[in-house]
């Protein structure tokens, strides 16, 4: 049973935490492309960017959260997205749409989503550093130990993982009734089928490119917080988040909000069980293993090191064998 | 950015003077003489090879994002690579690890490898006889699995022994041109590997894909320390040309640049042969009217296979060479800034197409880059005693932060060549018959 509980501890817990956070950066980045039509590059790093406001509030202000028994990060959530959503559009209005006027082809955009990265980057870590620090700034982590009858091992979830389950849900369902009852979600969803038919029936797509920002720029700062709330916040993370993101995004299907977040669950527990030791749950049944067998220490697919691999993997499998995604997914 | 411009007036002035090329590369030989008498010539000459290895990595590039529109957003790994093979190739043999028992046994694991992925491949094409395809899916994926597992912890235990008894397993000692070559057949073995995948599909796959290949050959190259020594590094690696322990600084490095140019002005003249071939029409065709391409009875993803492999070839060649000559291979050395984003700036600012242009292109973005290294520090030390006179804002680490505005200004320099000058300074000539 401790195996077990073992198990629930590294994979499923960790793997939730992980499918999350990839969950929400996909919904945003398939949210742009199906508006935008172009794979935004930028995405890892206006998550940085959201965590970064997050960041200085909290040294800010270290003590907001206290009267409402929150983590002061999370109260100043709004406003970080409500920043990181004004800078989005200003550098939609300022790079994007002058390239969108003149009707370049969608690798460019894609190309111009890469300058827009590496500024950022340079921004984030000009002010901010290339060291790690903690969104906990006065305050600690609260762990909490839930003990299962019979077992000596009990289940160990953190506060920021409670968090981070809740705000996600809160975060899914609330755009999912955005989308389909709100107008102008259902808007949006007209513009992502044609975009032509939308513009005649009009429809201001304007407003519909800046809300698109808007979700885009609210989704990446409460994906990056919540990851920097359960580690901490690493200015450098950009290459590493993107590749499983787009992954994800193009599991479930490009331009397909519910299938970027199952594209993120799966990338993210494949990862974790891809890293996880399995010979740990093996071990009980050691003793009746044939003699000629004999168990290695370490039967983790891959090492922590090459966790990369795991995404590309997936996304490579995809490419093959389902180039639309599991849902799928409508253009390419 | 690359379709061609039908409003312009078809071109009957090609015999005339090339002004807008003699007068940039005009102020460029300027700007390096300026260099030179600055810097003094031992420092400028390395700045040159340098420039002269980018130049060879930006014409892999102007194929493949120039010729044909696909962009490699991984040109990192394809450098790793190649500087690993001219490594593995040229540094000296390891004695102790060819004396013991572990060459034998690394050998005995690569062949269980062949074996595994055989018998996997073997089981895949079991539908052929009659199996069910769900059956042979399913039992595919699990002999894949076991044999992955055994395979990868004997691959554990041999390369921990490696590791702990003989550090690493050394090189072959073989000349280092050898080691070019091997670098650009691995690079483009890699890129055929992912052309294969993503060319038929949207070119936003190539892109994320290309990154992710690069930071994985990166993760290999920097955690596999039985065969690269990984964070320790290995320095130095031999030239081909005299080292400058024999001749001195400034004539080894100018011997360096010889072959470097011999080699560019190889390059140069073949791709421009290609250019004006058959075959580069049939590329830019594809490039500018897939559909007409296709309709013409051209195989649009077999055409695309081969640029995107050349232009990794050149990749591989040119990381070999500039790996060779900085004399250290440190996988952690390589930078998606400076060996992806540098080379792209190199290209769109010269002109993606135009070898001319991706040449001025690759030596004026080297020598402002290296120059603003110096600069860079010194607007950071400005910023900071403002800062620190207005906030009492007080970093640490300058040299690291004056790093990161380099980045900034490489994102900002692509933006505005794309908005301003979309096809570069010396743009691709498009030829016009009526």
């Amino acid at each position: 049973m401790n195996e077990l509980i073992y198990f629930f501890n590294y994979v499923v817990v960790a793997g939730s935490v992980t499918g999350c956070i990839y969950a929400i950066g996909a919904v945003g980045v398939t949210l742009i492309y199906s508006i935008l039509r172009f794979a935004h590059f930028a995405h890892a790093d206006m998550m940085t960017l959201g965590t970064l406001a997050v960041l200085l509030l909290t040294l800010a202000f270290p003590h907001a959260g206290d009267p409402l028994g929150l983590p002061t990060a999370i109260v100043m959530l709004p406003v970080a997205m409500a920043f990181t959503s004004l800078v989005a559009v200003g550098i939609d209005r300022a790079f994007y749409q002058p390239l969108r006027s003149h009707g370049v082809k969608p690798i460019v955009m894609v190309i111009a989503s890469l300058g827009v990265t590496l500024m950022l980057q340079g921004l984030i870590r000009l002010f901010a550093g290339t060291g790690s620090q903690n969104l906990y700034v006065d305050a600690r982590k609260e762990i909490f130990r839930i003990d299962v009858p019979g077992v000596t091992r009990p289940i160990i979830l953190t506060e920021p993982q409670v968090i981070l389950f809740v705000i996600t849900i809160v975060a899914v369902v609330g755009l999912h009734l955005f989308l389909t009852r709100a107008r102008l979600g259902k808007a949006m969803r007209a513009m992502s089928d044609n975009p032509d038919l939308a513009r005649a029936s009009g429809i201001n797509t304007r407003l519909i490119i800046t809300l698109t920002w808007v979700i885009a720029g609210s989704l990446a700062t409460i994906a990056g917080t919540l990851l920097s709330l359960d580690v901490a916040f690493k200015p450098d993370l950009s290459f590493f988040l993107l590749l499983p993101i787009f992954a994800a995004a193009i599991v479930g299907g490009v331009g397909h909000p519910y299938g970027a977040i199952a594209g993120g669950f799966l990338v993210g527990f494949a990862e974790t069980l891809a890293v996880f030791n399995w010979s740990v749950l093996l071990r009980p049944l050691r003793d009746s293993l044939p003699t000629w067998l004999e168990l290695p220490n370490n039967l983790a697919l891959v090492g922590t090191e090459y966790k990369i691999v795991v995404p590309f993997f997936i996304l490579v499998a995809v490419l093959i064998w389902r180039p639309t995604g599991i849902f799928k997914g409508k253009v390419i | 950015m690359t379709a061609p411009s039908t409003q312009r007036p078809a071109t009957s002035d090609r015999r005339t003077l090339p002004i807008r090329e003699l007068v940039l590369f005009g102020g460029l030989a300027l700007v390096v003489l300026a260099v030179f008498a600055t810097m003094g010539p031992a420092y400028s000459t390395r700045m040159l090879v340098e420039a002269s290895c980018y130049a060879i990595l930006a014409l892999g590039l102007t194929i493949q994002w120039g010729y044909a529109g696909q962009f490699n957003a991984g040109i990192m790994g394809f450098v790793a690579l190649g500087g690993f093979s001219a490594t593995f190739f040229s540094i000296p043999v390891n004695h102790a690890f060819w004396a013991s028992d572990l060459p034998g046994r690394l050998g005995w694991v690569l062949l269980a490898m062949v074996v595994v992925t055989a018998i996997v491949f073997g089981i895949s094409r079991l539908d052929r006889i009659g199996v069910p395809k769900l059956l042979r899916t399913i039992l595919a994926i699990v002999a894949g699995l076991i044999g992955y597992l055994v395979v990868i912890s004997w691959l554990r235990s041999v390369t921990g022994d490696i590791e702990s008894q003989v550090e690493f397993i050394g090189g072959l000692g073989l000349p280092v041109w050898l080691g070019w070559i091997v670098g650009g057949a691995l690079a483009g073995g890699v890129g055929y590997f992912i052309g294969h995948i993503c060319l038929g599909l949207r070119s936003d796959y190539l892109v994320i894909a290309t990154l992710g290949i690069a930071e994985i050959i990166k993760a290999f190259l920097k955690n596999s320390d039985w065969l690269t020594r990984g964070t320790a590094t290995i320095s130095p690696l031999p030239w081909p040309v005299p080292d400058p322990g024999e001749v001195g600084f400034l004539t080894a490095r100018a011997l360096y640049l010889s072959v470097t140019v011999v080699m560019i002005a190889v390059i140069f003249f073949l791709l421009h042969r290609a250019y004006h071939a058959p075959w580069g029409r049939m590329i830019r065709a594809i490039r500018d009217n897939e559909v007409s391409a296709a309709a013409m009875g051209k195989s649009i993803n077999r055409r695309r296979q081969e640029i995107f492999v050349f232009g990794c070839i050149l990749m591989g060649i040119g990381g070999a060479v500039l790996t060779s000559f900085n004399g250290l291979f440190d996988p952690q050395g390589y930078l998606p800034l400076n060996h992806t984003f540098l080379v792209l700036v190199m290209v769109i600012l010269g002109g993606p197409g135009n070898n001319l242009g991706t040449l001025f292109g690759a030596v004026l973005v080297y020598v402002i880059w290296i120059m603003s290294g110096p600069m860079a520090l010194a607007v950071m030390h400005a910023i900071v005693a403002l800062g620190s006179h207005w906030f009492d804002w007080q970093p640490g680490n300058l040299d690291s932060r004056a790093l990161q505005a380099r980045v900034f200004v490489i994102g900002l320099l692509i933006l505005l060549v794309l908005r301003f000058a979309p096809r570069g300074l010396i743009p691709e000539k498009v030829a016009h018959h009526d």
